[in-house]
């Protein structure tokens, strides 16, 4: 148990009175108009708590629509023989019902719309907007002893340029020509002729519209993280002081920065393509019964190139924060300083950069010269080495630590060891003469989703459980964590290994059906386990969804500032912050984030002075 | 909105980094498309034709408005008031004039059967002029704004004042530079690819 009296909150609050920083805050009170009515407190709040808890539910509702969705595509791909004619009510004419038998199939053009919106609900709304979003905003003010973000009003239209974001993208799956259905990359032709697919018109029109609203979401929070980051750390709080968690928003904020409008320009003539009759995208193209369009000489991988340019940086947009998150957790419920903290930080920053400079591989064969691959190769193998320097020392950090295995630390963990699996296959995928066989099939499916797909989540879970306490002042459930913990744990390899094999087999990703094919004729019982096995995860993250309503008005309530015994800063506001988060003056800070087991005591937060004589913890 | 004043000592307001760090922002999106031209430019059936005098001649106005706005800022400083109201509103005037030449380039390419929708060249060349013009509207809003200010609020020289101001000039600074590397882009690849 940790001993609370260690650091109790009195001492907390008389020392910060006493020592603080007085950056006269509370002397001009404009908390007021922060905090006036219902309006301004819970919806167009500017108090970055409340806009991270924004963030977080519009997230939750979005990952049960995505996860949702991948169970009724799995289901036509598990049980093709299947009557789907139950779920009718909610799919309405996408399931056809045969007058004979009775039979009800989904509709083939309506399976490729859910693989797609899977895709961009998943990537955009949940692991960008809802990982980052939520945890950036809750955490960067918080841990740096910020009284909030540098633009308050900033923050507030970030939330809800994706709030319109989300609004667009959900109705674009009500329309009646279903919502886009060429892929979450939108690759054109599919993504630029209206007439290509039934989703390509209307749907396509909306998907554009959303993304770009959602861009606009994502740098305003970028340049405000950034910003904030950089201009309002407390006293005291060197940049080798921040929390991990603290460098990998900053950084991911960057990238997102230098990234996502490479991918505006690429909509801008994506529009140009759809609206205007250019041909940057489009060559020349015949389609049957309408002769030749008038396009002439674009190309559709100029396209992939600046998507990419964006997409590989993406996915670390997704990942360094979800490590941000896992290193912070670790550390504190392993009760060890995290091993190599600025070969961890060298590592983010290493693993940025690179990502800026391996899109290509992506596109190994989308007839990319195998001179220049042979560059992106090289680069996307490099990538191993910083990510091999993070599995080594979060490995090195749990190593003859005092664990706790609560939730939080059992997410981490398995955060650790997805991330090795999936990032092992990476290496595979990253030579361009390995992919060839591998490309499109269901290896790189595996590999992507346990790497950054999965592996984000328990990100996104450890924060989740571990931070709970800061924004709702209660304790999720641990029994249910456990159960959700290792029916996800088991559930996703259960789900993702068998797909390597049917990758290496060569089963073609996106494909409806497989009943002609009569090669894969013996992966059906394959495809049914991973069906049945997905179904249970997806039951355990509702499961999740439980715990997290039912504890905010039931669970174990928050006594003391600091339960977990962690030494950063958001532990030492009161249990429910107010606007500006500290009452008094602000903390100061006096030693590195990571002051665990040091000269014998359990830990030492950063706002304790050193003693005479002490020595600093880092080096 | 409230950008707060800074926790450590430094001699970059948080309301200009911010700024800045918008501008890098822009800034990629515009090496998107042109690395996008260069790419499609060298894998040919690109039409060549020569740009307008007219893009030139705005070129010049950008240029000479980026330093009458400069000069009214330094007269601003200086406390001038005079100098500054009057170069702000050159300034001003400029600008609309430059947004105002684009567009009668526009035209006048349109008219030699330079189109949007044919060969990648023009509709290059439209896409990239026609998002510059669209971020120099958002610094003439900026500028109508600030002009707005100069002649109706009463003239003192604050450090709020200063900062807006100076925000203003910053923008309209990388509007111009951008604008310069765009069209020396355009003119000079032919040369080299």
């Amino acid at each position: 148990m940790i001993d609370t009296k260690l650091y109790g909150d009195n001492d907390t609050d008389v020392l910060i009175k006493e020592s603080g920083y007085d950056d006269h805050f509370h002397e001009h009170e404009h908390g007021d108009k922060y905090r006036s009515g219902f309006l301004n407190t819970y919806i167009f709040s500017m108090d970055h708590k409340i806009i991270a808890r924004q963030f977080l539910f519009t997230g939750i509702f979005w990952a049960l629509i995505g996860a949702g969705m991948s169970i009724i595509f799995r289901l036509q791909l598990g049980f093709p023989e299947e009557s789907l004619a139950w779920i009718k009510p909610l799919l309405g004419k996408w399931i056809v019902i045969d007058d004979v038998t009775g039979m009800g199939t989904l509709d083939p053009q309506f399976y490729y719309a859910l693989v797609t919106m899977h895709g961009t609900i998943i990537v955009f709304f949940v692991l960008t907007a809802g990982l980052s979003g939520t945890f950036s905003n809750l955490l960067i003010p918080l841990q740096l002893g910020a009284r909030d973000m540098a633009s308050p009003f900033l923050n507030m239209l970030s939330y809800w340029f994706f709030f319109m974001a989300s609004v667009v993208m959900f109705f674009s799956l009500f329309l009646s020509t279903g919502p886009f259905s060429g892929g979450w990359t939108a690759y054109p032709p599919l993504s630029a002729l209206p007439q290509a697919s039934s989703g390509s018109a209307g749907g396509m029109t909306l998907w554009l519209v959303s993304l770009t609203l959602f861009v606009v979401s994502v740098l305003l929070g970028g340049i405000n993280y950034i910003t904030t980051v950089l201009n309002l750390r407390t006293k005291g709080m060197s940049l080798w002081r921040m929390p991990l968690t603290i460098w990998a928003f900053f950084v991911t904020a960057i990238i997102g920065l230098l990234s996502f409008p490479v991918l505006v320009s690429g909509f801008l003539m994506l529009m140009m393509d759809r609206g205007l009759e250019t041909s940057f995208f489009l060559s020349e193209i015949f389609i049957a019964g309408q002769g030749a369009l008038d396009y002439v000489g674009g190309s559709p991988i100029l396209y992939q190139h600046l998507f990419w340019f964006l997409g590989h940086p993406e996915v670390y947009i997704i990942i360094l924060p979800a490590m941000g998150l896992v290193s912070e957790v670790l550390s504190v419920h392993a009760r060890k300083p995290i091993f190599g903290y600025k070969a961890m930080v060298f590592s983010i920053l290493a693993i940025a950069f690179l990502s800026f400079i391996v899109w290509a591989h992506h596109m190994f064969m989308a007839g990319v010269n195998p001179f220049i691959s042979n560059f992106f190769v090289i680069f996307t193998l490099i990538i191993a080495v910083p990510s091999a320097v993070k599995v080594f020392n979060w490995i090195t950090t749990l190593y003859g630590g005092n664990l706790r295995l609560n939730t939080p630390m059992l997410f981490a963990i398995g955060f650790v060891s997805l991330f090795i699996s999936g990032g092992l296959t990476g290496i595979f995928l990253g030579n361009s003469a390995i992919d060839i066989p591998l490309h499109d099939t269901y290896f790189v499916v595996a590999h992507f989703h346990i790497v950054m797909g999965i592996a984000a989540f328990f990100g996104m879970f450890a924060g989740v459980y571990h931070w709970y306490p800061k924004m709702f002042a209660r304790f999720m459930n641990e029994t249910l964590g456990k159960i959700h913990f290792w029916v996800t744990m088991i559930g996703a390899y259960a789900i993702f290994w068998p797909m390597h094999y049917l990758g290496m087999a060569g089963v073609p990703r996106r494909y409806y059906s497989f009943e002609t094919f009569q090669t894969f004729k013996h992966f059906d019982v394959m495809n049914q386990f991973i069906t049945v096995a997905a179904i249970i995860v997806f039951a355990a993250q509702i499961l999740f969804v439980i715990n997290f309503f039912y504890s905010m008005y039931k669970g174990k309530q928050q006594k003391t500032r600091n339960p977990w015994g962690a030494t950063t800063l958001e532990w030492t506001t009161p249990i429910v912050a107010g606007h500006g988060n500290w009452p008094g003056n602000l903390p100061k800070v006096h030693r590195w984030a990571y002051d665990y087991g040091k000269d014998g005591i359990e830990y030492t937060p950063q706002h304790i002075p050193m003693k005479d004589g002490e020595e600093a913890g880092d080096h | 909105m409230s950008i707060k004043e800074p926790r450590y000592e430094s001699t970059f307001h948080p309301h200009k980094f911010a700024l800045w760090a918008s501008l890098c922002s822009i800034t990629m999106m515009f090496i998107g498309l042109i690395s996008a031209y260069i790419v499609r430019y060298a894998a040919g059936n690109w039409q060549e034709f020569n740009i307008p005098s007219l893009f030139y001649i705005s070129t010049v106005v950008l240029v000479i408005s980026s330093f009458t706005l400069h000069k009214s800022y330094k007269s601003f400083v200086a406390e001038d008031e005079k100098s500054y109201k009057f170069l702000l509103l050159v300034s001003l005037v400029l600008g609309i004039a430059f947004v105002a030449m684009q567009t009668f380039g526009w035209f006048e390419l349109e008219a030699r059967g330079i189109e949007l929708n044919g060969n990648p060249s023009g509709s290059f060349f439209y896409l990239i002029s026609g998002l510059h013009a669209l971020h120099i509207l958002g610094g003439i809003a900026a500028m109508l704004v600030a002009t707005f200010h100069a002649y109706k609020l009463p003239f003192f020289v604050s450090n709020k004042r200063r900062l807006r101001f100076d925000l203003v000039v910053s923008y309209w600074h990388f509007v111009d530079i951008l604008w310069i590397i765009l069209i020396v882009f355009i003119h000079v690849i032919r040369y080299i690819l």
